[in-house]
């Protein structure tokens, strides 16, 4: 079974994180690391591998210092990694991204797409589903569980209030929560041997792209502000009033 | 004015949410799938709803709806074309985009009349503006977005059938389960939420927090640490990979605010929280905070609440 791993780099979400004086994410001021879903899915493919064999690719659109997040990957475990690098590219929004990632799935051979949830800094979300409507793959998104057959694939598509089970003919695209494992860390074996797998890299020429960047982008962004903070409230430290206090902040509030 | 197109999923507080705004924008044709959607898009202002039949769609994902919506958006040719933000919303939004070449925004928080979409981003911390520079406006609208007003009318109802293509039976839905929702109202639509941390320390006095919530009718929350740590079910988990929620009272007990928390409870209206580290990050998002020990201020708090109603 051969299974490709899209993952993005994406500015720690732990840490602040802003825009650049071109309204788009800064990401060169920032701790940039794989995307926190995208762990999910590696880790997904992974286990799907050892269970029934065939290779894992990871597949990438982003800077050069993207390098960084292939090679954490390949030291997880997976077998070899596409880069795609290009300058045009900065700017792109969701619809270009994704014809650029569809033109590179048309090169590769796969039986499943493996994709994390949501990206953990636009958080959109639908890249699996703009996949699905350019390769003709289905798509089974939210995952909390995955299992396949080598023919088929079914998937717990967790929802608010439960959960759908899911299932499609391979191949298929698959997008996963981080309910559905836990993800490895590299190993000091899995660091060494990442140094020799391979990592192709490609242009847009390479995947026959025209327009991308902003100039090719359906949105604007027009302006972008900090959220005004929260002016900050009354802190009491409880000497054995404290639960009182908190149930006469909550009277004069009317929420009780 | 412009015609809006609303894709209604069910008549839950989000929908009506997205048909309140969506009329503040022009003329709303509604698609609805059932008639408790259809009697919603009529409660909530919509001129024209498109009652679409398409029996075994349920059958499926997304596919058939998916269909039937690029069908009605490429023949209504609507200025505007708005569904929830949820993950059916989000999913339907990206097939019509990549079906009608056009662009598509997500989580999309106010839009105005001239096409102006207001955005969070990075978890809040920043407030986006944008415009479609091409094509029609295609956006998933955030829950509460705007409080939902009733303007009830009597819509033309047009009827659609369709019927489900091969191609759209590609992903079955084998099985929904649901779970039981409880006494409790649902985290994303409740006036009230409670929530705790790693700092309740264990399932058991997680009875705690839900006593706090049911003393205040509100719904029960847990931040991340707390759902990974079996405390409570993942379903509850607020926060950047759980649920957003924006109730009129938010309380943190034992929750320290990291951003990824903050991200799904920010724009709550009054936030309070307990925790016993004065230096925790949820103090100073705090409208009010009690520093101290949530085993001695809650049970504290509950006596007096109950003294109170
Ligand atoms: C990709 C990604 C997505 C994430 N998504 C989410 C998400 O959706 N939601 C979410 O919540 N988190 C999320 N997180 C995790 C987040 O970063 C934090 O780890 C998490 O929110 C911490 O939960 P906590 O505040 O309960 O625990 P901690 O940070 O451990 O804080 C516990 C707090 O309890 C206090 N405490 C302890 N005992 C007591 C007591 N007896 N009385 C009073 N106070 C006490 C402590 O002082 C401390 O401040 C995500 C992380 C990543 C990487
Ligand atoms: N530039 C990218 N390169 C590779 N994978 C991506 C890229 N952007 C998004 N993805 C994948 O699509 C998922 C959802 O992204 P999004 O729709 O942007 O929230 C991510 O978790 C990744 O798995």
């Amino acid at each position: 079974m051969n299974i490709v791993v899209l993952v993005k780099q994406v500015p720690d979400s732990g840490l602040a994180r802003q825009l650049d004086a071109q309204l788009r994410v800064d990401r060169n001021g920032a701790n940039n690391v794989m995307g926190e879903l995208d762990e999910y899915a590696v880790e997904a493919a992974l286990q799907l591998k050892e269970a029934h064999g065939g290779e894992v690719t990871v597949l990438t659109l982003g800077p050069g210092q993207a390098t960084e997040t292939v090679r954490k990957t390949l030291a997880m475990g997976a077998d070899k990694a596409v880069h795609i690098e290009d300058d045009a590219v900065g700017g792109s929004d969701a619809l270009t991204t994704s014809a650029i990632l569809a033109a590179a799935l048309g090169r590769l051979e796969w039986d499943l797409v493996i994709a994390g949830a949501e990206s953990t800094d636009s958080n959109m979300g639908v890249m699996p589903q703009l996949l699905a409507a350019r390769t003709g793959a289905p798509a089974l998104t939210g995952a909390r569980k995955i299992e396949t057959d080598g023919s088929t694939v079914t998937v717990e598509h967790q929802r608010a209030n439960g959960y759908d089970v899911l299932s499609a003919a391979l191949p298929a695209i698959v997008s996963v929560w981080d309910t559905i494992n836990t993800p490895r860390y590299p190993s000091l074996k899995g660091i060494m041997a990442a140094k020799r797998k391979p990592v192709e890299s490609l242009t847009l020429a390479d995947l026959g792209i025209e327009a991308a960047g902003p100039a090719a982008a359906w949105n604007e962004v027009v302006d972008a502000a900090a959220r005004p903070p929260r002016t900050a409230g009354q802190i009491v430290t409880d000497e054995g009033q404290g639960g009182t206090a908190l149930a006469e902040f909550l009277a004069a509030e009317k929420f009780i | 004015m412009t015609d809006i197109l609303v894709y209604v999923p069910n008549s839950g507080k989000h929908a009506a949410e997205v048909l309140t705004l969506a009329r503040s924008l022009g003329d709303v044709s509604a698609v609805a799938f059932d008639d408790a959607a259809a009697s919603l898009a009529g409660e909530y202002g919509a001129a024209k709803v498109y009652r679409v039949e398409a029996p075994g769609a349920d059958d499926y994902f997304v596919d058939p709806k998916a269909t039937v919506l690029i069908d009605l958006a490429r023949s209504a040719n609507p200025g505007f074309f708005l569904l929830p933000s949820t993950d059916e919303g989000k999913a339907l939004a990206a097939r019509v985009a990549v079906a009608l070449d056009n662009g598509l925004m997500t989580d999309v928080s106010g839009l105005d009349a001239d096409g102006t979409a207001t955005q969070d981003a990075f978890a809040g911390a920043t407030i986006v503006k944008s415009k479609a520079t091409k094509g029609f406006l295609l956006a998933t609208v955030k829950a509460g977005a705007t409080e939902p007003a009733p303007a009830p009318g009597s819509p033309a109802v047009e009827t659609v059938n369709a019927a489900v293509a091969e191609a759209d039976q590609r992903v079955k839905v084998v099985q929904r389960v649901d779970e039981p929702a409880g006494d409790r109202p649902a985290l994303s639509e409740a006036r009230i939420v409670v929530s705790g941390g790693r700092g309740v320390g264990s399932a058991e006095d997680f009875a705690l927090i839900e006593r706090v919530a049911d003393a205040l009718g509100g719904a029960v929350g847990a931040s991340r640490a707390a759902t990974d740590s079996g405390y409570y079910p993942h379903k509850f988990q607020v926060g950047q990979t759980g649920t957003t929620v924006s109730p009129q009272l938010y309380v943190a007990a034992g929750i320290s605010g990291a951003i990824q928390h903050r991200a799904g409870m920010q724009t709550s209206r009054v936030i309070v929280a307990v925790n016993k580290d004065a230096d925790a990050p949820i103090f100073g998002m705090a409208d009010f905070g009690v520093v101290g020990d949530l085993f001695q201020v809650l049970p504290q708090a509950l006596e007096e609440i109950e003294k109170r109603k």
